[in-house]
């Protein structure tokens, strides 16, 4: 793909070793602002590798992460999350003790806190904007009836509602989905992505989503990172790259071709 | 709650007064451990704030002869607020039994230095001067109202602060680390951080408590830092369950109540009163004397159009 004039996401030469072994290699790609971005491959192929390093979590060995043109290679997380690229969980990361209202405004609270040393303390939780946030973010992921419920006891695809909404509610510019349909059944797996999909656009954020199932990628992302051994060997619109022959072979397998209804 | 009962001293029999002051002196030390009950931490060495407040007072008032009350309680508070910081740094990374063990062998090593100490009476501890009040020197029957007073200010002042914390974005945080410390991690808040302050504001508190009960026993000694000591105060914690600011109060006053009679009425198993109380506090208030505030609140919210 060409270079975008002005990319959110510019990430050149990535690269990132555990000692002999090569997780993430010559990885350059830019992301253009508001596209939505699949990224496929199999286990191990260096897909969380890769969001590791954009997040924080991992320092790149060699290479540059670039955010809205300004260099965030080897940031604390932390940096991170407040300069605008939040995350969400293959495993939905909540509070089960408190309600699905109760985590959206900690949630929504931490985003709008104060600056500097005293800015947890001085910011108070439900404040009207932090509230009025949350209030708004449950209705945009449409889990509004279950704003009272513990979030223990919530079903699954809630769950994962509630663990983007989280990532949402401070308004990033960047969120990087884990396989947002994980651990959820093939019927309700549209759905979600319908929902979780149309909040995203309407809050005009940038995305990268993780994912196994080839139909939905197909259908959700504007274009296809394909990563294989640490590197990404397909790079295109969702025809593209799922047309791609070594695509094909390595990852979706031979009985997946686009636009055709199949399975993954 | 705090003007009636500052109000109440006259009306108050004499013997009364210097109980609900340690009470209440001891009510802030609680609050500490409320504070860390929250988010899942439980400290068995709350004693060594309780302690290190009581001997910055009884020092500063014999080396230094400054004996003013308020400036005295402020300097408790502060020197265990200093320690708590520095302790913070290791203590932050615990959790658990390894927080709670930690922290009893920090007070214990206190006890042990001040055991060892002979210039500061070893185990018999010191007396503390008595103190003014900006220059009022009151005495006698005065002198425990005086501190009573103090104690109250300085627990009223306490009670509104904590309550402004428990509605922050750093106090409403003790539920979601307790539950997920990954994820508030990944909202971008330091969990490490936010649980070093928690030391450190339970570090104040304690000084506090533990300067006001130096200034109203007008004795100070090295079973301050006692394990026992923080027991009591773990002991009052559960007592009183972190559902609120009040609870912390409520629950100190309780248990100082309850003890005074125990001893009075039967000397020689007060303990196995005390344990039986707590006893039934866990299986019919499982969240704390503090719980049946709540609810009667709730009635008054129902009834109330």
């Amino acid at each position: 793909m060409t270079e975008p004039a002005n990319p959110i996401l510019a990430v050149r030469d990535l690269e990132k070793t555990f000692g002999s072994l090569v997780a993430a290699r010559d990885i350059t790609v830019s992301v253009p602002a508001e596209q939505t971005v699949g990224v496929i491959g199999a286990n191990g192929a260096g897909k969380t590798t890769f969001i590791n390093m954009i997040t924080g979590h991992l320092t790149p060995s060699k290479g540059s992460i670039w955010f809205e043109d300004q260099e965030i290679t080897g940031k604390p997380s932390r940096e991170i999350t407040r300069l605008g690229i939040s995350r969400s969980f293959q495993v939905a990361q909540i509070f089960p003790s408190l309600t699905v209202f109760e985590n959206m405004c900690i949630a929504a609270a931490i985003a709008r806190r104060a600056g500097g040393l005293l800015g947890n303390v001085t910011t108070p939780v439900h404040s009207a904007v932090a509230t009025a946030e949350a209030e708004a973010t449950i209705e945009l992921f449409q889990i509004g009836r279950y704003r009272n419920t513990p979030a223990s006891t919530l079903p699954q695809g809630v769950r994962k509602l509630l663990d983007i909404g989280m990532a949402v509610v401070g308004w990033p510019r960047l969120l990087l989905l884990d396989e947002p349909t994980s651990g959820i059944s093939i019927e309700e797996k549209f759905d979600l992505m319908n929902v979780v999909m149309s909040a995203l656009k309407t809050r005009k954020i940038t995305v990268l989503f993780v994912e196994h199932d080839m139909e939905i990628v197909e259908r959700f992302a504007d274009r296809v990172l394909a990563f294989y051994d640490g590197t990404v060997i397909a790079d295109g619109t969702p025809t593209e790259t799922l047309d791609n022959a070594r695509v094909q072979e390595l990852i979706s397998g031979t009985k997946f071709k686009a636009g055709r209804p199949g399975h993954a | 709650m705090f003007l009636f009962a500052a109000a109440a001293a006259p009306l108050l029999p004499d013997w009364v007064i210097p109980l609900t002051t340690i009470a209440l002196a001891n009510a802030l030390v609680v609050l500490g451990l409320v504070v860390l009950w929250r988010a899942g931490l439980v400290s068995f060495g709350q004693a060594l704030y309780y302690c290190i407040g009581a001997y910055a007072v009884a020092l500063t008032a014999r080396w230094v002869g400054f004996t003013d009350a308020f400036g005295l309680v402020l300097l408790g508070g502060v020197a265990a607020g200093l320690i708590a910081v520095l302790i913070g740094f290791l203590l932050a990374r615990y959790r658990e039994i390894f927080f709670a063990m930690l922290s009893l062998a920090l007070s214990m090593i206190l006890y042990g230095v001040l055991v060892k100490t002979e210039s500061l009476g070893s185990t018999d501890g010191f007396t503390v001067t008595t103190p003014t009040f900006l220059g009022y020197a009151p005495h006698g029957e005065m002198l425990g109202r005086s501190l009573y007073w103090l104690t109250l200010a300085v627990d009223a002042v306490a009670a509104v602060l904590m309550g402004v914390y428990f509605r922050s974005v750093a106090g409403a945080l003790a539920a979601p680390i307790r539950d997920n410390e990954i994820r508030v991690e990944f909202l971008g808040v330091s969990v490490t951080s936010i649980i070093h302050t928690k030391v450190v504001i339970a570090g104040i508190l304690g000084g506090l408590g533990g300067a006001l009960a130096a200034l109203a026993i007008g004795h100070v000694d090295p079973n301050m830092a006692y394990w026992t000591t923080s027991g009591g105060f773990v002991f009052v914690t559960i007592l009183a369950g972190a559902g609120s600011v009040a609870a912390a109060f409520v629950g100190s006053l309780v248990f100082e109540a309850v003890r005074s009679f125990a001893v009075d009425v039967m000397p020689g198993l007060w303990q196995m009163t005390l344990g039986s109380v707590l006893l039934l506090t866990i299986l019919f208030l499982p969240d704390g004397l503090g719980s049946l505030l709540a609810r009667l609140k709730r009635r008054g919210e129902a009834k109330a159009p």
